[in-house]
């Protein structure tokens, strides 16, 4: 029971990071219906951003968690600028062939800007372990205060999208791109708005990431990626409740195949978890069954 | 020229350009270090050309090529190196290892609409690097050792024009024109009454096939396989190769594959700089012609001969 109880604590805290990687594909998907493979380096960059921030600048913890999502904010805006918006019209692969050069560039840009060693990440936050049930079960102050940012930026993204005039032009955009475009919504910024919503969410992850495991890398990006874009799939892609969701119940599985299996399998079962809802059901928990129109 | 004139043409030249590359490597006309290239590309070869027939014949993107490689090499190493099999049936049982792994991973995600196949095959070559670290009968993360050199280069040879020609008569068979309908237009296909989820695995296992069997010389060439052998930026490799060559041209991949393996030699020390020349070259090709270099273009004897008359035949 106490193994059970510390390996949910630990998944609920990597599902919290999985669940806002997975909310920047998943409104990007919603939009314009791109896997956006680079979303991973973005986090990445983000990552590297915060670190900056805090072991260079000397800044604050949240203050380098802002300035983290401003600089992968940027970026996504740029990627979608320069890479995506001209592919607008010709074929998905070709987008997904350009989506998947973004990544392959921003990665190995990293790896000669930024070096091939793994760099610690600076505990801005003091860490304090807590003990409970006879010291079996041990939680930090860095998972509470990932669990924490996360829960409290999923609600202010939930009622940025229902409540506010630009979270109504997203999710007409998502619903219909021509429809739209004809009631006066300018589909080009609201496209860009989400890349920097999901962008920066990334950077979040990047920087809880980074505090999690205490170090950053160039390649960091890659495997919580592709989970998140699992996690996505779980929950409905284009879902963002299901996003959430789906980064919570992958981190909590992957977490308790480390903690009774082993770690070297949790890769395993991710992917096979993904196989498994593409035969059982492809729309994902959240997701709806839509009919596609010629 | 009629096509029975062609056919003997280019057979003759095929069998000519077989003995000068063989007499040329035999009496070190060509040095041996250059000879590892020579290998790599023919290996290249096969995986490009098997490649496009699944991104740019049926238009569905696959990402873990190296993976079903590793397939390919690992279970061929095993079958010469420890259970002591003839090289043919290894290469062959290394294919169909692959073509079996190919049907399990593309019917559940090609049967929807959609990019799924791209996640699956992405998380796919990490999952087979992941249990091959695990295995310890193939030697975990040290890899296997000793493989006997038995990729020479006849064997070479006939696997890449075996793989040339399988691919180019698949494609102008009633089974390749309907994975060319599906790429062009999937409702469309669907509405003639083409079955697309069978083609789309069909052109994905077939595809990796002769991954397999590219795998398979490589590690009978190298007679060293580790699971690092074959990472994503192996298959991002390929898929460079491919769009550059066109999308839709097996004579454009046979020379983009060439070209690439010369310059993943001459730019040898550059590594990271390399990857982030390609990341670029594909960006800006794809944004600008993202048909790729050549398109569905093919150099034919035709098209040498007579420059006006635009050949009709896919390939």
């Amino acid at each position: 029971m106490e193994l059970f109880i510390a390996q949910l604590l630990n998944g609920l805290s990597l599902g919290s990071i999985y669940a806002l990687i997975a909310l920047g594909y998943t409104m990007v998907y919603g939009i314009i219906q791109l896997i956006n493979f680079a979303h991973g380096e973005v986090m990445m960059i983000g990552a590297y951003a915060g670190f900056f921030a805090v072991s260079v600048l000397k800044l604050n913890f949240f203050v380098a968690l802002l300035i983290a999502m401003a600089v992968s904010a940027l970026l996504g805006i740029i990627i979608e600028r320069v890479a995506y918006k001209p592919l607008r019209n010709s074929t998905r692969l070709a987008a997904l062939i350009t989506a998947i050069g973004v990544s392959l560039l921003l990665q190995n840009g990293g790896l000669v800007v930024f070096g091939t060693d793994y760099v610690s990440f600076p505990q801005a936050i003091q860490k304090v372990t807590y003990k409970f049930l006879n010291g079996n079960v041990t939680i930090t102050s860095h998972q509470i205060l990932i669990f924490v940012i996360t829960i409290v930026l999923m609600i202010v993204l939930q009622l940025f999208v229902q409540k506010t005039k630009t979270g109504k032009a997203m999710r007409a955009v998502s619903f219909d791109k021509d429809a739209a475009l004809l009631m006066g919504i300018n589909a080009d910024s609201t496209i860009s708005i989400t890349f920097a919503i999901g962008s920066a969410l990334a950077a979040v992850a990047g920087v809880l990431l980074g505090m999690y495991y205490q170090t950053i890398h160039p390649t960091m990006g890659t495997m919580p990626g592709l989970k998140a874009f699992v996690a996505a799939v779980l929950g409905g892609i284009g879902e963002i409740p299901g996003a959430m969701a789906g980064g919570f119940l992958l981190g909590i599985a992957e977490a308790l195949v480390s903690g009774y299996w082993s770690t070297n399998y949790r890769d395993v079962v991710v992917f096979g978890l993904l196989i498994l809802i593409l035969i059982v059901r492809p729309t994902g928990l959240f997701g709806k069954d839509t009919r596609e129109k010629v | 020229m009629k096509q029975q004139q062609r056919n003997i043409l280019i057979g003759i030249l095929l069998v000519a350009f077989y003995f000068a590359m063989g007499f040329a490597m035999d009496y070190r006309i060509i040095p041996p270090f250059q000879q590892v290239n020579i290998y790599l590309m023919g290996i290249n070869i096969i995986a490009a050309v098997s490649l496009n027939l699944i991104v740019g014949f049926t238009g569905q993107l696959a990402l873990g090529h190296a993976g079903f490689m590793a397939v390919g090499a690992y279970v061929s190493a095993v079958l010469t190196l420890k259970l002591g099999y003839p090289f043919i049936v290894a290469v062959f049982a290394g294919a169909l290892a692959s073509f079996l792994l190919g049907i399990l991973i593309g019917l559940p995600t090609l049967r929807l609409r959609g990019d799924y196949l791209a996640i699956a095959t992405l998380g796919f070559g990490e999952i087979i690097r992941g249990i091959l670290i695990n295995i310890d009968y193939v030697g975990g993360a040290a890899g296997m050792n000793g493989i006997p050199k038995m990729t020479t280069w006849t064997w070479l040879y006939v696997f890449t024009l075996f793989t040339i020609f399988a691919i180019k008569n698949f494609l102008n068979s009633t089974h390749g024109r309907a994975c060319i309908a599906v790429r062009d237009n999937e409702i469309a296909a669907e509405i003639m009454g083409i079955n697309t989820t069978y083609y789309k695995v069909l052109a994905f296992s077939l595809g990796a096939f002769f991954a397999g069997i590219a795998g398979a010389l490589y590690a009978h060439y190298y007679f060293l396989i580790q699971p690092t052998t074959f990472t994503f930026n192996r298959s991002f490799d390929i898929l460079v190769m491919v769009v550059f060559g066109g999308l839709g041209s097996l004579t454009g991949s046979i020379i983009a594959a060439i070209a690439v393996t010369a310059l993943n030699a001459l730019l040898i020390d550059f590594g990271g700089l390399r990857m982030i020349i390609y990341a670029i070259l594909l960006i800006v090709i794809m944004v600008f012609r993202p048909q790729g270099l050549l398109g569905t273009k093919e150099f034919t004897f035709k098209s040498l001969f007579r420059d006006k008359e635009r050949g009709d035949s896919v390939c």
